[in-house]
């Protein structure tokens, strides 16, 4: 297990009382492995990854990456954050090695990496221009490639689709299926969108509502071997859609 | 789009526009002179009384004559400079007040009800306490257009500064990022257009608290100028220094535009 969580919970303070974010939540996700956590909006899905990417601190139980008890944010772990968030006053060049200065990595071999990166994902001649000027599609990659640029082995994605319109959805989260696959990265991806989740993940942990326990783990076995747009059109895709739908529990 | 032909609609569009330019340029001229003939003439004809309004002939003989003596570029000079070091300081300042108070929330919390008071606080009010501190001197006058801009300025930077989107401070966290990282590469940049929209701000407040100081203590400038002129009863000289300062202004506005263009140009900026 490359991820490993034991009985994770988490409480905050706010001047107008405590919140129990997360009560009890155990899961592991293994090396490579695609994880995709739904849950209803506000039940604690980004307080869950802030744990894991070591920003915020659990009150009880342990999160461990690699063995490790993560504490602090470590170069092991990436995030795309909601919406690409790419800078706009810097160059797409900039904006993808921003990890890399940040962390005083910017070296001529770690600069290569990422100008393979860009090459291989169709963003080569766009490294100077500003993100204005990029599709939402082509700003989703780099944000992708800026979280790959310093070479973590586990990618958080936090909703990072949901400011597209459906359309840009669809082939976007395929894309980035696609080159998570190619790059064996292993990803967990919190999202609200049943499909989404389905179509790009090999297990699919249900979260409850607030305070979150994990309600469910749903493996989502043949359709593992499909790319996320021939999993839409699988006959299984609706049976694991209801089966989610009902675990969620959204209508009272 | 810009089309090789383009078509009889589009030219006919664009001779519309350029049409409609030229008259309300025209029409901006004929008002100008319209009210510098009429002023001329009223004083002339003696429909109203010269010595108490002044004329376009008499200001510029004015300014002949502050040229001729060798005052007119010491008086503009004096303003100018004074001017341009308060917006300097009160843009620098604050915004470095303004990043200590982003940088620690207790210290901001701190100094908000002072800033609140100060803010509600008509500056010029605290002109005669810098006399009295600083001496009859440029230091009172540039004071003075630092105690007007100052306060403005902590308060639009550290509401930009606070503004800055949380996903991104977070991602920034994820990367490692200390809090001066957090600043220089992405709370600063992210606040570039707030910066320069404060400075813009800041010019028009250091003229007033220039000419503000002038009027109270100073023996040279615009505003001592026009309280000279005011005090020995020259309508002519009163007038001629408000023209002046007026065209000072609007150049060193200009001026500001031009420099933004050029840092945005530096930067990569896109409009």
């Amino acid at each position: 297990m490359i991820i490993e969580l034991q009985n994770a919970a988490a409480t905050y303070q706010a001047p107008d009382g405590e919140v129990e974010a997360l009560r009890d939540v155990s899961f592991g996700v293994e090396e490579g492995e695609f994880c995709s956590i739904v849950g209803p909006s506000g039940c604690g899905k980004s307080t869950l990854l802030g744990a894991i990417a070591g920003l915020e601190h659990l009150s009880s139980g342990s999160v461990r990456v690699d063995g490790q008890e993560v504490t602090a944010p470590t170069s092991r772990i990436g995030l795309m954050p909601q919406r690409d968030q790419l800078f706009e006053w810097r160059s797409i060049w900039d904006n993808v090695t921003l990890g890399l200065q940040v962390m005083g990595q910017n070296t001529p071999e770690r600069q290569k990496h990422v100008r393979e990166l860009l090459e291989r994902y169709d963003l080569g001649d766009f490294s100077r221009k500003k993100p204005g000027q990029l599709s939402g599609g082509m700003r989703q990659r780099c944000a992708l490639i800026r979280t790959l640029a310093t070479d973590p082995r586990i990618l958080l994605l936090d909703e990072p689709f949901s400011a597209l319109d459906y359309q840009t959805r669809l082939s976007v989260s395929s894309d980035i299926y696609r080159i998570i696959r190619e790059q064996h990265k292993t990803a967990l991806l919190v999202t609200h969108d049943i499909s989404e989740a389905i179509s790009m993940s090999d297990r699919v942990i249900v979260l409850s509502r607030r305070p979150a326990v994990v309600k469910d783990i749903i493996d989502m076995g043949a359709l593992k071997s499909l790319p996320p747009l021939d999993r839409r059109d699988s006959p299984a895709f609706s049976g694991y859609f209801n089966l989610i739908w009902k675990e969620l529990d959204l209508h009272d | 789009m810009t089309e090789l032909t383009p078509s009889p609609q589009r030219l006919a569009y664009l001779r519309r526009r350029q049409r409609r330019a030229r008259l309300i340029r025209a029409w901006q001229i004929a008002l100008l002179v319209a009210l510098l003939g009429l002023w001329e003439l009223s004083t002339r004809l003696g429909w109203s009384d010269g010595f108490l309004i002044s004329s376009p002939s008499r200001m510029l003989a004015t300014v002949a004559k502050l040229w001729r003596e060798g005052q007119l570029w010491h008086h503009i000079g004096t303003s100018v400079l004074e001017t341009v070091v308060g917006f300097t300081a009160g843009t620098a300042l604050g915004t470095l007040i303004a990043v200590c108070m982003w940088w620690s929330d207790t210290l901001s919390r701190i100094l908000d009800p002072y800033l609140v008071v100060l803010n509600a606080l008509p500056k010029t009010a605290l002109g005669p306490i810098f006399i009295v501190w600083m001496g009859a001197g440029m230091g009172s006058i540039i004071t003075m257009t630092l105690a007007i801009s100052l306060i403005v300025t902590i308060l639009n930077m550290y509401q930009g500064f606070r503004g800055t989107d949380p996903e991104k401070i977070r991602l920034m966290r994820t990367l490692g990022a200390s809090r001066g990282q957090i600043l220089r590469l992405l709370v600063f940049p992210a606040n570039y257009a707030t910066l320069l929209a404060t400075l813009k701000v800041n010019v028009g407040l250091s003229w007033v608290g220039v000419i503000m100081g002038e009027f109270l203590v100073s023996r040279s400038g615009l505003g001592y100028l026009i309280v000279y002129g005011s005090q020995v009863f020259n309508m002519d000289l009163v007038m001629a220094s408000v023209l002046i300062l007026a065209i000072a202004a609007v150049i060193m506005y200009r001026l500001v535009l031009w420099v933004e263009k050029y840092l945005n140009h530096l930067l990569g900026v896109m409009q």
